[in-house]
């Protein structure tokens, strides 16, 4: 086991500290900003070019999010376990994956396009926007590198990310992480772990946010939703230990 | 029986002059902020018209409100859940800024800092979005007053429903003004839409309101509304639409665009309805008995079964009672005048309108006939198809029937009435004609015309028996104060991010508005309850009631010079649109005439 300083602290520490960042920060965000919490959808100013780059590009991302889950997530004895052979998945990764990924790529250059040159959509774009525009992009490319690059033309060599970064990657949940699997890897992988875990530190504060806003529940909740007028006085929550002394206790804060 | 109580409004139609008061104070109240440049919660159209947003009224192209399925079952327009969800990274049917109007301003710096020149500096007009300079060429009421001509108003998709005629007899044009706000429907197509379930209807007063916290901007309430009447906030990122101005509501007070309209023609009070019976009435087959399927929804307040099915569902005692005196009640039921507004949408509309009989008594007056006449007027509906046709698009689905009735009825009551007026015999037989007895006909009239403020406004302060007289009752909050979400500040996020959006609901506490409006004392520093007028003050001494009474028996300052300067130059609040009758005291919606010391009205009484 030789791993030098930089590699612990990229591979090890690096990680832990992106991903502490990113479920704290949420936890955070909700808490102090819900208000803020919204796709913040420019669809107002535009949609001739929208219409076509936002779907490309968000179901282009999520069967992208779903190929990683397959490949991080998913041992080689899992899927060789239920007869799958390494070709059979290389080929099936490589052929969705392509599919999936040119569509994200299209997609977010149409966006980012659509961004720039499109009056009012440029001028409602926050710095913060722009910062995590290029830490998306970046992911984005890194990642379409190594594909095109790494499983396709072979150009440096086979390297099989299933026996490397996969295994460093699941290690981390298993807090059994092994950074010298991550050393060895290419460069193209190297750099793109490293912008994706920035890019989970990014999250919270961006309008990433809006992906667990995912709104599954309306395919079963009732169409028109009733509430009653809170019985709180004002509109202004208590502060704690303010409490009025002749009200009944809250039931569950804001309602 | 589900009973459930709803806060209903009409509008009569025939008394709105397009004025656009209401469009102004409402805008002032509530959307004078960045984001909301564009929207009008309030908004008063010109029909024949576009609209506004332009023609939303073409649901076979917006998609709006509900639509029965092939086995009859009550689907959203836009498509089913699965679909709704599918499609929420480009919502497909929402109109875009230009159906509603690019906001703008103008550059009045340059008109001072312009160099000498050869000729006057102009104002260009800039975008409110981009900063640039832009050519205005259309906005909220492009069309006003039929401007624009035939060329626009003849995009009207109601128009384009009614026949092909229209075009050709378009020199024989009627016109009358629509002012509409969110209908408060009881089957709202906006919460339905929401997918993240954040519109949500109180179920103590059926006021529909954005949960602005839980709103994610994915906005399907905008494609979901047939009146698109949820906007998006573009720079905040959330939905945001006519809350009935709730935090007045709440303490009895009508909603800002009531208050000052000045054609006083709106009415708002409660409608009990049956909960259980809105999904069954929707989904009516027939969009003609669509109609008649609304109002069986509505349930009579003075039946004593409702009564005790009220109480049951926990609808206070005084909510009932208001109920039972509730103006649309009477418009709705009684006399049935007040229809409502596209009941083919299916989302059953809240916010009613008495169809003008204006364009018919216009038509009339133009050929030099007695236009006050029932035999007249009575001819005059049956034969001016065109208008007749165009209201029942859109007040009942097309069905002429229940629209030509209501114009008799207001037929009838103009001509019984001018009898009365002449102090000639009434004619018994005018009311008979359509149905009316004598003392229902002047009951009616009586509401129509001359209702006084409490009359035309029967609102029941909310429960909240704890409630403290500083501070409003209020949800959410989708509209804040100075400096917070909203109001052009920016958090770390952008537009309205950071915490702060749980303060207050507005700069006025409505609970001191109400007392400011109903109080009937003068200026009164001890108990803060009257305001101060300045504009009776003429420089000298001190103005009355300015400062509170010193007790050092100085003869210049304190009660002695008030009660002197009162009675020179009374001070008396403006009174609230409604005009000067005093209310039954303690009802809380009336307002008291500010009687001075002095008695009498004040010449700044009115200002
Ligand atoms: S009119 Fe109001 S309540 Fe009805 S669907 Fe539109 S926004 Fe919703
Ligand atoms: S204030 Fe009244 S009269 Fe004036 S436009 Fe509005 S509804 Fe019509």
């Amino acid at each position: 086991m030789t791993t030098s300083t930089t590699d612990i602290l990229l591979w090890v520490v690096f990680p832990y500290v992106c991903l502490a960042v990113f479920v704290l920060g949420h936890v955070w965000r909700y808490r102090y900003d819900k208000f803020g919490w919204t796709t913040r959808s420019s669809q107002l100013y535009e949609s001739r070019l929208l219409r076509w780059a936002s779907p490309l590009f968000h179901f282009g991302i999520l069967a992208v999010f779903l190929g990683h889950v397959m490949g991080l997530g998913i041992p080689k004895a899992w899927t060789r376990a239920v007869g799958m052979t390494d070709e059979i998945y290389h080929f099936l990764a490589i052929s969705i994956g392509a599919v999936a990924g040119i569509s994200t790529v299209v997609g977010m250059a149409l966006l980012i396009y659509r961004r720039r040159t499109v009056g009012p959509v440029f001028s409602a774009t926050t710095r913060m926007d722009k910062f995590m525009y290029l830490v998306l992009a970046t992911v984005i490319f890194t990642g379409m590198w190594n594909t095109i690059a790494g499983s396709i033309l072979n150009l440096g060599g086979h390297y099989d990310y299933r026996d490397g970064v996969s295994v460093w990657f699941r290690g981390i949940f298993r807090f059994d992480i092994r950074p010298e699997l991550m050393a060895d890897a290419p460069i193209g992988f190297q750099l793109h772990a490293l912008a994706a875990f920035f890019l989970f530190a990014l999250w919270p504060f961006t309008r990433l946010v809006h992906v667990f806003s995912v709104p599954l529940g309306y395919m079963w909740r009732p169409y028109v939703v009733y509430r009653s007028r809170p019985d709180r006085l004002g509109s202004r929550a208590s502060r704690p230990g303010w409490e009025r002394s002749e009200r009944r206790p809250e039931r569950t804060g804001r309602r | 029986m589900r009973v459930m109580a709803q806060m209903a409004m009409v509008m009569n139609l025939d008394k709105c002059i397009g004025c656009h008061t209401c469009s102004v104070t409402c805008k002032q109240a509530w959307t004078n902020r960045a984001g909301t440049e564009y929207v009008w919660f309030n908004n008063v159209e010109t029909r024949p018209g576009q609209g506004y947003p332009r023609t939303y009224e073409d649901q076979e192209t917006w998609q709006g409100g509900w639509t029965l399925t092939k086995r009859g079952r009550l689907q959203l327009k836009a498509g089913g859940r699965l679909k709704n969800l599918l499609t929420i990274f480009a919502s497909p049917k929402q109109p875009s800024i230009g159906q509603y109007y690019e906001p703008w301003t103008y550059d009045y710096e340059n008109l001072t800092n312009a160099p000498l020149q050869e000729h006057t500096p102009v104002a260009r007009p800039k975008s409110l979005l981009t900063g640039e300079n832009m050519n205005v060429s259309w906005s909220a009421n492009w069309d006003d007053n039929l401007g624009g001509g035939p060329a626009l108003a003849s995009q009207d998709p109601v128009l384009k429903q009614v026949s092909d005629k229209i075009k050709l007899e378009f020199e024989q044009t009627f016109m009358f003004y629509l002012p509409r706000i969110c209908e408060h429907c009881l089957n709202p197509s906006c919460a339905a839409s929401c997918p993240s379930g954040a519109i949500y209807k109180r179920a103590e007063d059926g006021i529909v309101l954005v949960d602005q916290d839980k709103c994610r901007g994915w906005r399907k309430c905008v494609t979901g509304c047939p009146y698109k009447k949820v906007y998006f906030n573009h720079r905040t990122g959330k939905a945001e639409k006519c809350t009935f101005c709730f935090p007045r509501i709440e303490v009895g007070l009508p909603t800002v665009c009531s208050e000052t309209c000045v054609g006083r023609l709106r009415y708002i009070g409660l409608v009990l309805y049956d909960a259980d019976r809105v999904l069954e009435a929707a989904s009516e087959p027939d969009e003609h008995k669509l109609l008649a399927a609304q109002r069986s929804v509505l349930l009579d307040p003075h039946d004593p079964q409702v009564v005790r099915e009220a109480e049951r569902a926990g609808i206070p005692r005084d909510w009932v009672d208001a109920a039972q005196r509730s103006p649309i009640w009477r418009l709705i039921h009684d006399y049935e005048v007040a229809l409502p507004l596209h009941p083919e949408y299916r989302t059953m509309p809240m916010v009613w309108y008495i169809p003008p009989l204006s364009p018919v008594v216009d038509a009339i007056a133009e050929t030099g006939e007695d236009s006050e006449a029932a035999r007249n007027l009575f001819a005059a509906i049956d034969t001016l198809r065109i208008p007749v046709e165009y209201l029942a698009e859109l007040f009942t689905a097309g069905d002429t029937v229940p629209v030509t009735a209501v114009l008799q009825r207001l037929a009838a009551m103009r001509s019984y009435m001018r009898d009365i007026n002449l102090g000639r015999d009434p004619d018994p037989s005018i009311p008979a004609a359509v149905g009316m007895t004598e003392s229902a006909m002047q009951e009616m009239y009586r509401l129509l015309a001359i209702a006084k403020y409490d009359e035309r406004y029967v609102i029941p302060s909310a429960h909240a028996e704890q409630a403290h007289s500083l501070e409003e009752l209020a949800t959410e909050c989708s509209l804040d104060y100075e400096g917070g979400p909203g109001m052009g500040g920016s958090g770390p996020f952008g537009e309205g991010s950071g915490p702060g959006f749980a303060d207050p609901i507005a700069v006025e506490n409505f609970h001191m508005l109400q007392q400011r409006q109903t109080s009937d004392t003068v200026a009164d520093p001890s108990t803060r309850k009257a305001r101060v007028n300045l504009l009776n003050w003429d420089g000298k001494g001190r103005p009355s009631g300015m400062f509170p009474p010193r007790d050092d028996g100085d003869p210049a300052d304190g009660p002695q010079l008030r009660d002197a300067e009162s009675t020179g130059a009374e001070v008396v609040q403006p009174l609230p649109a409604g005009g000067s009758e005093s209310g039954p005291a303690g009802t809380g919606t009336a307002p008291r005439s500010g009687t001075g010391p002095g008695g009498g009205a004040s010449p700044g009484g009115s200002s």
